[in-house]
């Protein structure tokens, strides 16, 4: 089936929401397993690391740019700065690094 | 466990440092959904119904390559299969207050972000909590797409591009804290980041559409370090 918009948006918005609704509703017991804790604790980190890597590399269109604006927000990343100060300085620092006539 | 100490203007002042986030990395949205094809309210609409990054910027490009309604929906799962994970991690968190019917809303707004400062809480986490948590990343998405999609044209394309890095941005500043607290957590992120490096760059595994790369990343990462590292009793509380 080709997509229209309302095609598109439906495709989109249930799957998504019945993927975060049905595990969220149904799920009533206190996990036990030690080892499941310990995949639920991990899981979130493991999936937001896959997404970054190697993709913020190549964010900015230019890798050189996107190094600088990585090295920012590794940076103030550990250094506990709040997450918009995070994300806005190392915007900044890519984009006045591309600026620079290099 | 009893009621949950935090209270709707608790929820509401934790969320409002991910709506001024979700503001600036919606805007980049907004101007990906014009190159898209889509127009201004329709980018709206699509952030209003969906509140996800990553399936978003997947949908929109199914849709600009004339995809077809099938392959967008497996997409949609695949990606957004983190939530069902996130989903049930969350529910170990949650007060009795917490009934099917606030279940039903409180999903809506489970993203990486919300679900991050919701799981960090010391006590069990409410619906009133929850939904002010929702409140300000809810409309600094759809605003910020609004702003994309109207005005994002007018900016200059040095400008533009470097407003690519700020999702990744918000996630190393989710990651890092806690990877220097937990050597598990550290362990995890470099597991990770080693299979998605993998995926990405040797040739056969590379094939890999992207949206499996970040499950079989993520999930062989977690199962390894669940083994080399099992979480103590009191890990589980501060992550």
């Amino acid at each position: 089936m080709k997509l229209n918009f309302f095609l598109c948006i439906l495709g989109m918005a249930l799957p998504t929401y019945l993927i975060r609704m049905i595990p969220f509703t149904a799920f009533r017991k206190k996990i036990k397993s030690r080892f499941a804790k310990s995949f639920f604790y991990y899981i979130p980190y493991a999936v937001l690391a896959a997404m970054t890597f190697p993709a913020v590399f190549y964010s900015t269109g230019n890798i050189w740019t996107a190094l600088v604006g990585f090295a920012v927000a590794l940076v103030l990343s550990l250094v506990n700065a709040p997450m918009t100060v995070v994300a806005l300085s190392a915007s900044a620092a890519a984009f006045l690094f591309s600026l620079l006539p290099i | 466990m009893t009621h949950s100490p935090y209270r709707y203007s608790q929820g509401l002042r934790d969320g409002i440092p991910v709506g001024l986030a979700y503001l600036s990395v919606s805007f980049g949205f907004g101007i990906t959904a014009i190159a898209s094809g889509f127009s201004a309210i329709q980018a709206v609409l699509i952030s209003m119904t969906n509140l996800t990054s990553a399936g978003q910027v997947a949908g929109a490009a199914i849709f600009a390559a004339g995809g077809l309604f099938l392959e967008l929906i497996l997409t949609q799962i695949v990606i957004n299969a983190r939530y069902a994970l996130m989903g049930i991690t969350l529910t170990q968190k949650l007060s009795p207050e917490c009934t099917t019917r606030h279940r039903l809303l409180m999903s809506f707004g489970i993203t990486d972000e919300i679900f991050a400062i919701a799981v960090s809480k010391e006590h069990p986490v409410g619906p009133a909590y929850f939904y002010g948590l929702m409140t300000a990343p809810y409309l600094g998405w759809s605003l910020g797409t609004a702003l994309g999609a109207f005005a994002g044209q007018l900016l200059p394309e040095s400008i533009r591009t470097a407003l690519g890095i700020l999702i990744y941005a918000m996630f190393l500043s989710i990651m890092l804290p806690s990877a220097k607290k937990s050597f598990g957590v550290l362990l995890t992120i470099l597991f990770a980041i080693g299979f998605s490096c993998c995926f990405h760059f040797i040739p056969p595994l590379s094939a890999v559409p992207e949206g499996y790369v970040i499950i079989l990343s993520s999930i062989l990462s977690a199962i390894l370090v669940s083994f080399i590292r099992p979480v103590k009793e009191e890990e589980e509380h501060e992550a």
